[in-house]
């Protein structure tokens, strides 16, 4: 394995490390209004509740996208710079509901008033799903290849974005975080906010499993070859696993651990029906980028290497010790009254 | 309209706007850090509210500043990706180390702290901030190494066959002497903002609560605090700005010519303080003050028998080297962005002895001039920084990475041939995208901590959460931060 192939991998791990973290970031914030809205009892609380179990975590959980963005940058500049230029406004889409998700959930908070935290709350619901289904798209449109012509530059058309498969694509993202951050929130709390996460978890199970699935299948037809049968597979199965788990009122750790595996596993597919490819291209085969033609020097690969090898199991110890800090359940008739000030001094 | 003109707004707009909320980040953490070290090492609870007050400042300031800053990660390979095809050898690479050496540790810790008031063992949780601090400083380095590079590109070498730039030594480039001259400005500034931060808020609430016990236990003492750390670096900024400077009249002779609006090539030229005219063409400028001695002593640390390029001069040289072209920046630009950054460092500066004066030998002031100055002299070093980086990058135009005298001269790059392939409507949408959304933010920003500034620190924080774990039955309110 030459050194290219080694950082084809492990960027497919950054992503990996980003879509499992921040997918059930992703799907808290998806789910804060039905939090507000199912259980009896102070609507509030209960979104609060929810948003306090990712507030430690999700801030870190972002950094592996950005590490992922530097990395490809880093180790495939011929990718980072085609993919990036070429996919102007999806990216522009993701960045801006990304800001107003970061803004929206430090902010929340610090101004105790309705209207403040309605706007909040919207911010967190764009920043939550625009992503959610965007990134699956992205994804989706990068496996079924981009018009790359021989300059290396991509004159993208709507349908290169906006087809069957690529809408598939951001729904089984979406479904598939939405589901994860359930069941992270049923992990996370307890009492009514827990009865809730569940009840969204049993109804999105079959949806989302299907959704999963099918982009799977199709993905595996279109694009992939005899061994990612076995991903696939494993998808599918960790993905039954966590529909089973909840169903039959299982363990909430054990539930968690199958989505994350389900996530991974899609993730890794991608990856998987992608190589050698990091871009194929749909003009001419000859012109797709490939982690030979597009990566970097021999040095440069070896320095993140070791930059990688000595940090990357240092960010994982550390940030597995801040879920174990923080791993008392959540509930929402404990926590204390809001700290935010009002919104006009008294 | 021209791709290339929207793509640099929007790349100066998102990149100034950026550099706002960054130096606070930089320069408050640490000095939090100092808060709660002196409240863990005293147990005086007035240290405690103040890194309560000034950790909720930073919270509400840090959010935007992480917002803002993956788009910068971003417009490289959208707006900018013919750069990033010829750079990305080697510029990529102190990028993706700074998220996993830096920035990681960053935000992970900065959420261990926020929540970890009541779940963290004392230390422990007085260690998470430092983590914090040292991270964020980190950061800076790793992204000011990688601007270096462009300012003045080492330990790499230009590929003919693929035609990029290609990484040759890691270690030239994080010793790059333009990279720790940059970087020890920079962060000096950041300690700037933060110290005036907490000097003038402090010093308005002092005259405010005058005659209460906080002023003589908790604003006089963060006041002091404040103005020292201003003062320490109004002074480094000198040295460390008067280090770059002298650099970058051996590796950007254009740039200080443009700074000083110097036509032509003389000895010992006069260091001009103001000057009228259009600026568009260096012969149309008259100098009305100018001091001797000054500019000799910036460029080598001399006061005569200095020979300085004038931009005419370089100009021609640059034709003969570089082909046809037009090599000269935006003088107006960069002559008073030099000068705006050097006359609002210097108003912090003024503050900071007044401060020190009026609350010398356990003086309390209650001058009501002294709390308008406090609040005033908040926004300056956030335009000094602004200046600083509108100089430093605009000065160094056509060139995004501009050749090293001394280097490879095939590794150099101009903005025009950097730029994406996209139409002027397409990057104009961004552009206006970004400079809604950014405004919008901004308004929020301010208002909030105005808001958090005029409540001063509050009644709950007064009492130090126990730094146990709490019970099943007991509410741990510090660990809810949202």
């Amino acid at each position: 394995m030459e050194l290219h192939d080694f950082w084809f991998i492990a960027l497919a791990g950054l992503f990996v490390g980003f879509f499992v973290l921040e997918g059930f970031d992703f799907g808290i914030g998806m789910l804060m209004k039905p939090f507000g809205r199912v259980a009896k009892g102070d609507r509030e609380q209960h979104q609060r509740a929810a948003l306090n179990t990712i507030g430690p975590v999700w801030d870190g959980n972002e950094v592996w996208l950005i590490t992922a963005g530097g990395a490809m940058f880093a180790a495939f500049p011929g990718m980072y710079a085609t993919l990036f230029s070429g996919l102007y406004l999806p990216l522009l889409a993701i960045l801006v509901s990304m800001i107003l998700r970061i803004c929206a959930i430090e902010w929340r908070g610090k101004i105790d008033d309705p209207r403040w935290r309605q706007w909040a709350d919207l911010g967190i619901a764009i920043g939550s799903w625009v992503p959610a289904v965007l990134w699956g798209v992205v994804f989706a449109a990068l496996v079924r290849g981009l018009p790359v012509n021989a300059d290396k530059q991509i004159h993208l058309s709507f349908t290169d974005v906006f087809n069957p498969y690529t809408l598939l694509g951001g729904l089984a993202t979406a479904g598939l975080f939405a589901f994860h951050g359930a069941l992270f929130a049923r992990l996370k709390t307890e009492g009514a906010v827990r009865d809730d996460a569940t009840r969204f978890a049993a109804r999105l199970a079959l949806p989302v499993t299907t959704a999963v699935a099918a982009f799977g299948v199709w993905t595996q037809l279109a694009h992939g070859n005899d061994w990612t049968w076995l991903i696939l597979g494993f998808a599918i199965v960790s993905q039954l696993s966590a529909v089973m788990l909840v169903l039959s009122k299982g363990g909430d750790g054990w539930a968690f651990t199958c989505t994350a595996w389900t996530v991974a596993a899609v993730v890794i597919l991608l990856f998987a029906v992608l190589y050698p490819n990091l871009i194929p291209s749909t003009l001419n085969p000859d012109w797709s980028l490939t982690v030979q033609n597009a990566s970097s020097t021999p040095y440069t690969l070896k320095i993140m290497s070791w930059a990688a090898l000595i940090f990357a199991p240092l960010v994982i110890t550390y940030q597995a010790w801040t879920y174990w800090v923080f791993r008392q359940r959540i509930s929402a008739d404990r926590i204390p009254a809001p700290i935010g000030l009002s919104r006009r001094p008294m | 309209m021209d791709p290339l003109d929207v793509s640099r707004w929007q790349f100066g707009i998102t990149t100034v706007y950026h550099f706002i909320f960054v130096p606070l980040t930089i320069g408050l953490a640490p000095l939090i850090a100092v808060m709660q070290t002196v409240w863990v090492i005293t147990d005086n609870p007035a240290w405690y509210r103040l890194t309560r007050f000034f950790g909720k400042l930073f919270l509400i300031n840090f959010a935007l500043g992480v917002a803002t800053g993956i788009v910068q990660e971003f417009q490289f390979g959208m707006n900018w990706s013919e750069y990033s095809r010829f750079v990305g050898d080697v510029f990529g690479a102190p990028l993706a180390m700074e998220g996993l050496v830096a920035f990681f540790f960053e935000s992970t810790f900065l959420g261990l702290w926020i929540f970890g008031w009541t779940r963290l063992p004392r230390l422990v949780h007085l260690a998470c901030i430092w983590v914090v601090a040292v991270a964020v400083n980190m950061s800076a380095f790793f992204i000011i190494a990688a601007n270096s590079w462009m300012q003045h590109p080492v330990g790499a070498r230009y590929n003919p066959e693929t035609g990029r730039a290609e990484l040759t030594s890691i270690v030239a480039l994080f010793t790059n002497n333009t990279a720790t001259a940059a970087f020890s400005h920079a962060v000096t500034g950041a300690f700037l903002t933060s110290g005036t931060f907490v000097a003038g808020v402090c010093a308005w609430w002092l005259v405010r609560a005058r005659d209460s016990d906080e002023a003589r236990t908790m604003y006089r003492p963060a006041t002091i605090l404040g103005c020292l750390v201003a003062l320490a670096a109004a002074a480094g900024l000198g040295l460390t700005g008067d280090a770059q400077g002298k650099l970058m009249f051996q590796q950007q002779p254009m740039k200080m010519a443009s700074a000083e609006s110097l036509c032509h090539t003389e000895t010992d030229p006069d260091f001009s303080v103001l000057t009228i005219g259009t600026h568009n063409n260096c012969d149309s400028v008259t100098h009305l003050i100018e001091v001797p001695y000054v500019l000799p002593f910036l460029a080598e640390g001399r006061f005569d028998g200095v020979k300085l390029e004038g931009v005419k001069d370089l100009q021609e040289q640059y034709q003969t080297k570089f082909g046809p072209g037009d090599y000269r920046p935006n003088l107006f630009v960069t002559y008073w962005a030099f000068r705006a950054m050097i006359g609002f460092l210097a108003v912090p500066g003024l503050f900071a002895l007044v401060a020190l004066w009026l609350t010398r030998r356990g003086r309390i002031p209650d001058q009501r001039w002294f709390a308008w100055f406090a609040l005033l002299v908040l926004p300056t070093p956030f335009l000094a920084n602004s200046a600083g980086w509108v100089f430093t990058e605009m000065g160094r135009q056509p060139w995004v990475v501009v050749p090293n005298p001394t280097g490879d001269q095939m590794i150099r790059l101009t903005v025009d041939q950097g730029v994406s392939g996209h139409s002027a409507g397409l990057v104009l949408t961004s552009l206006i995208t970004f400079t809604a959304l950014y405004a919008g933010l901004a308004v929020v920003w301010f208002w909030l901590l105005r808001r958090y500034v005029v409540e001063g620190p509050l009644e709950h924080d007064s009492e130090p959460a126990p730094p146990k774990p709490p019970g099943d039955d007991e509410i741990a309110p510090l660990s809810f931060a949202y």
